[in-house]
């Protein structure tokens, strides 16, 4: 599949770069107390600390500091053992010190690298700039008074991972599957619960424009793009702009935009907002981050298994598949659902039955898997029915769908439905016997040659015995007496 | 003036102590003292209610033979102090009617200790300043005067209003706060002890900021022991400022045993400035003598980055202040002035809310910081910062303490030095140094000028050894023995004679 985008001059290669904003699960705000659950009423979650009172000072969050090394670790990335809090200094009504602490020159976390399973089964390296902290800003609401902007503060102080890539990717598609990715592991990580749409993973994307194998071209930056499908659309629309504008003549203008998600387009920012100097400048009030090199260790020691070690291991201990593994591996909830119910079991099957029956019937409920009306226990017990052919799988499926709707266990369906399988050689023969007489005349024409009609028996048998039947044994028995 | 508020600190302790009068009768008379000196403009909040409120709690406290190192001791707060539901401006318009719903953690402890509050005292606006010029509230008037010359003189600052309640017995002690000289400076032309302690050592949380990495709180007094004990009870480590220092507070009364024998103690030959007045040329040739006689050598050393202190400093300072007092937008306190968009009110409350000295170092602070101008102005002051504490490491290799003049003057005429903001600048080019290496400094009264204003001379301790720096004040304030008092022409001749001059 080519990544590169058709032009009227010839083919465009798109260069993309994306800083995602990653708000850390922690209870308490970067540098104050104050509390930071989402939803909350506005300006209740504020200290004078946040609204930057006279004489306030900012104090660092140590749980902050250790989701940031984490994340950092769980991106295979470099530790700095001593990093700076900068000042960045604009006037905002949402910003209520002028300035937003973050790490400009000295960042606590290095490069470090992603890897992208493309679908052609090839792995990308994507790499990763850096790392750093810093604080997100209130919210100005602009829909409560006629004239006025009211501001809330709730937000404001938050902690932030602003996690910067290398300009490594080539299209949206690999951007989209970056930004998963990247919300996989800091799930893994419990750094950052990555639901876009409450903003608590936001995107900036950079993106350029060059043929193939030329120098990096003119870049423009996205900002706050809050979901995957639209940073993708943005990335999309941008790089074709560019190409537009580049095969008229046009140069491309270093910009900030913004998308449109309800035109999928993007737009400039007004070039005010472009002119900002921020002044960047070490924040006196902090001193430099320094962090004990065997504590960083006992970080990394501490780390859960991610989704690329993960996915090996389903791969060579229980035999999965690289795609089933990797769709398996993409949530860390399914994944760990299914190694419950694979545990002791046929894992392919487990696999089979967690990726597609179990979180395909979630989604048409509108459901979670960690909402699931079936417990991985539950489940578990319909797999060993299949298992040891109490059930078959077709009856399997029916089973599955009570159990969905009623949170009943598959052994006690089974029973109380007489659903067992009938694995009696007599019952079904005599169930063909009875077929083959009320057809007759299709038992001739099988045995004239046309064998299409072996399913039409099956069927017939199937429905006499309530779809109970054993399917080999039938299919074994079936063929005996047709061949006779 | 009543003789309860010409005590010492100490003196009142063990009067209080002793039931000779109470906590009630020592704030009422400083609150009578601060009615009688209304017109030097030094307090620019007055809270009698709470002062009496507190001392009656005192007087209960004494009564049942409690109480806490500072107990029913008046004392006066620059208003640079968040002090709860009590208004604090920095002597700014904008700050208009902020109170604050919270209490500066150097305060509170003062409140813990046993202090009482007489009121919030008047400062340069955000204490950028060297004479209570700059204040919302108007000057501040030095209680003294030059012999044969009624003319208001200032009082120095930016604690001009603290260094004057002081000197003018209308508080036992004040509490102000020292960028690059604003404690000493002012205690030097009022007479007063003033101390920059080491940065770190007191919490900076709830000080409105001017600049972070420079200012510390510090106390002025009317003795070396007072400033001891004062600085005890605001001094301490706390967990809201992260600059404050992991440090136990030690006795630092207890240091000062007297004896500075075998103490070596600094000269730096940079400290000689031109068109410095013989008088304080003089007064430092004494201090030097008055320690050898003690038992100290005098050591020459050189501090060669001295002449760049002053530059530095109108760098990171500036620098530091632009953005910290970027928060004062118009939209969660203090003053706001409409504007028909966000930029616009910005603008028109700034315009209206900061004064020109304010306005200057904003501009110069966002200059140095703005890109292409940050590498040549910010990043090499930073440079030469690191070469100044350096300096001092070094000559602390040689010497215990370094002896030098407070300031280059004396006080001035209210109005004069106004035109040109560098040679007020000047005023803080022996204070500045210290805060640039953030090691403590005291400034104590020492001797008077032929018409009979105070000098101040400075010794600079070792980082966190403020005990030294007030083992040798000690020394040095018994042997100049200050005794002159502001408008009492008798004590000026008493200590001319004491300094045999």
């Amino acid at each position: 599949m080519s990544k590169l985008i058709q032009g009227q001059t010839g083919e465009w290669e798109v260069v993309i770069g994306l800083e995602a904003h990653a708000q850390i699960v922690s209870d308490a705000k970067l540098f104050s107390g104050a509390a930071t659950s989402f939803g909350a009423e506005p300006n209740t979650q504020v200290s004078t600390v946040d609204a930057a009172f006279p004489g306030m000072l900012p104090v660092i969050n140590r749980h902050c500091v250790e989701q940031a090394v984490k994340t950092g670790l769980g991106l295979k990335a470099r530790i700095n053992l001593v990093s700076v809090f900068d000042r960045k200094n604009y006037f905002y009504a949402d910003l209520p010190a002028g300035y937003q602490i973050s790490q400009y020159k000295s960042p606590i976390v290095g490069k470090g690298e992603l890897m992208l399973s493309m679908a052609d089964g090839e792995m990308r390296r994507i790499g990763i700039t850096r790392l750093h902290l810093e604080q997100d800003a209130g919210k100005s609401l602009h829909d409560r008074h006629p004239a006025l902007t009211y501001v809330d503060l709730n937000r404001a102080g938050v902690g932030l991972m602003e996690i910067v890539s290398e300009p490594d990717l080539r299209s949206a598609e690999e951007a989209g599957a970056y930004l998963r990715k990247l919300r996989s592991i800091l799930r893994y990580l419990g750094t950052c619960d990555g639901n876009m749409e409450e903003g608590s993973l936001r995107c900036d994307c950079n993106v350029s424009v060059r043929r193939p194998g030329a120098e990096l071209g003119t870049r423009t930056e996205i900002k706050n793009v809050n979901s995957v499908r639209f940073v993708m659309q943005a990335i999309d629309y941008e790089a074709r702009r560019q190409v537009a504008i580049l095969e008229d003549g046009g140069s491309v203008i270093q910009e900030t935009r913004l998308f449109d998600p309800h035109r999928s387009e993007t737009r400039p920012m007004r070039t005010k907002e472009n002119d900002y100097d921020y002044r960047y400048f070490p924040d006196p009030d902090l001193l430099p981050l320094e962090l004990d090199a065997a504590w960083v260790e006992s970080v990394r020691r501490s780390l859960p298994e991610l989704p690329d070690a993960k996915k090996a291991r389903f791969v060579s201990e229980l035999g999965l598949t690289p795609y089933d593994a990797d769709v398996l591996v993409a949530e860390k909830s399914h994944a760990d659902y299914f190694e419950t119910v694979a545990k002791g079991r046929n894992a392919r099957l487990a696999a089979h039955w967690v990726s597609v029956e179990l979180v395909g019937a979630l989604n048409e409920i509108g459901a979670g898997i960690d909402t699931s009306p079936i417990s991985p226990a539950a489940l578990g017990q319909l797999l060993d029915l299949i298992e040891d052919r109490t059930i078959s799988g077709r009856i399997a499926k029916d089973v599955f769908a009570v159990m969905l709707e009623t949170g009943q266990g598959a052994v006690a369906l089974v029973e109380e439905r007489g659903l067992r399988q009938v694995t009696d050689n007599d019952a079904i023969a005599s169930a063909i016997d009875a077929v083959f007489a009320a057809h007759a005349d299709k038992v001739a024409e099988y045995r004239s040659g046309k064998d299409k009609l072996y399913g039409f028996f099956v069927g017939q048998v199937m429905k006499a015995m309530g779809g109970k039947a054993n399917p080999g044994l039938l299919n074994e028995l079936l063929k005996n007496k047709l061949t006779r | 003036m009543s003789d309860l508020a010409r005590l010492t600190m100490f003196e009142a302790r063990s009067g209080l102590r002793a039931k000779k009068f109470s906590a009630r009768e020592l704030a009422q008379a400083h609150l009578a003292a601060m009615a009688a000196a209304r017109s030097l403009n030094a307090f620019i909040t007055e809270t009698p209610d709470r002062a009496l409120a507190q001392a009656d709690a005192s007087d209960a406290r004494l009564a049942r033979g409690d109480g806490g190192m500072l107990e029913g001791l008046p004392l006066a707060i620059k208003d640079l102090f968040c002090t709860k539901d009590v208004l604090t401006t920095a002597c700014s318009h904008i700050l208009d009617g902020f109170r604050p719903p919270y209490e500066s953690t150097v305060t509170a402890k003062l409140w813990q200790a046993g202090a009482v509050m007489l009121g919030k005292t008047n400062l340069d606006e955000f204490a950028m300043g060297s004479s209570n010029a700059t204040s919302c509230r108007g000057p501040v008037e030095n209680p003294w005067r030059r012999r044969g010359d009624n003319r208001p003189l200032v009082p120095g600052g930016s604690s001009g209003g603290s260094a004057a309640a002081v000197a003018a017995r209308m508080a036992l002690g004040a509490i102000g706060t020292d960028t690059g000289g604003s404690i000493r400076q002012p205690a030097s032309f009022c007479g007063v002890v003033g101390v920059k302690p080491t940065y770190g050592r007191c919490s900076r949380w709830g000080v409105v900021a001017f600049a972070s990495s420079l200012d510390q709180a510090g106390p002025m007094t009317r003795s070396v022991s007072d400033a001891a004990l004062l600085l005890a009870a605001m001094a301490g480590h706390d967990p809201k400022d992260s600059t404050s220092a992991p440090l136990a507070v030690p006795d630092f009364n207890a240091a000062m045993t007297g004896d500075i024998h075998g103490l070596k103690i600094g000269v730096p030959t940079e400290y000689r400035v031109d068109g410095m007045p013989m008088a304080i040329e003089a007064l430092w040739r004494d201090g030097i003598a008055w320690l050898k006689e003690a038992g100290a050598t005098p050591v020459e050393i050189s501090l060669p980055m001295t002449k760049y202190a002053l530059p530095t400093y109108y760098i990171i300072a500036p620098a530091e202040a632009s953005s910290n007092l970027a928060r004062y937008d118009g939209v969660r306190f203090g003053l706001r002035v409409p504007g028909d968009s966000l930029d616009a009110m910005y603008e028109k409350t700034r315009a209206a809310g900061f004064g020109a000295e304010v306005k200057r170092r904003v501009l110069i602070g966002t200059y140095v910081l703005s890109a292409g101008y940050y590498d040549a102005y910010y990043v090499r002051a930073q440079k030469i910062r690191t070469l100044i504490a350096r300096d001092f490491a070094q000559a602390f290799e040689q010497c215990d303490a370094i002896l030098t003049p407070t300031t280059p003057s004396p006080a001035f005429a209210i109005g004069e030095r106004q035109d040109d903001p560098v040679t007020m600048y000047l005023n803080d080019v022996f204070t500045v140094p210290a805060n640039l290496a953030g090691l403590p400094a005291i400034s104590l009264p020492a001797g008077l000028t032929e018409d009979g204003l105070p000098l101040g001379l400075q010794i600079i301790g070792r980082a966190f050894d403020e005990q030294t720096m007030f083992r040798v004040a000690g020394v040095l304030e018994s042997a100049a023995a200050f005794v002159a008092e502001p408008g009492q022409p008798g004590g000026v001749e008493r200590t001319m004679a004491a300094r045999g001059t």
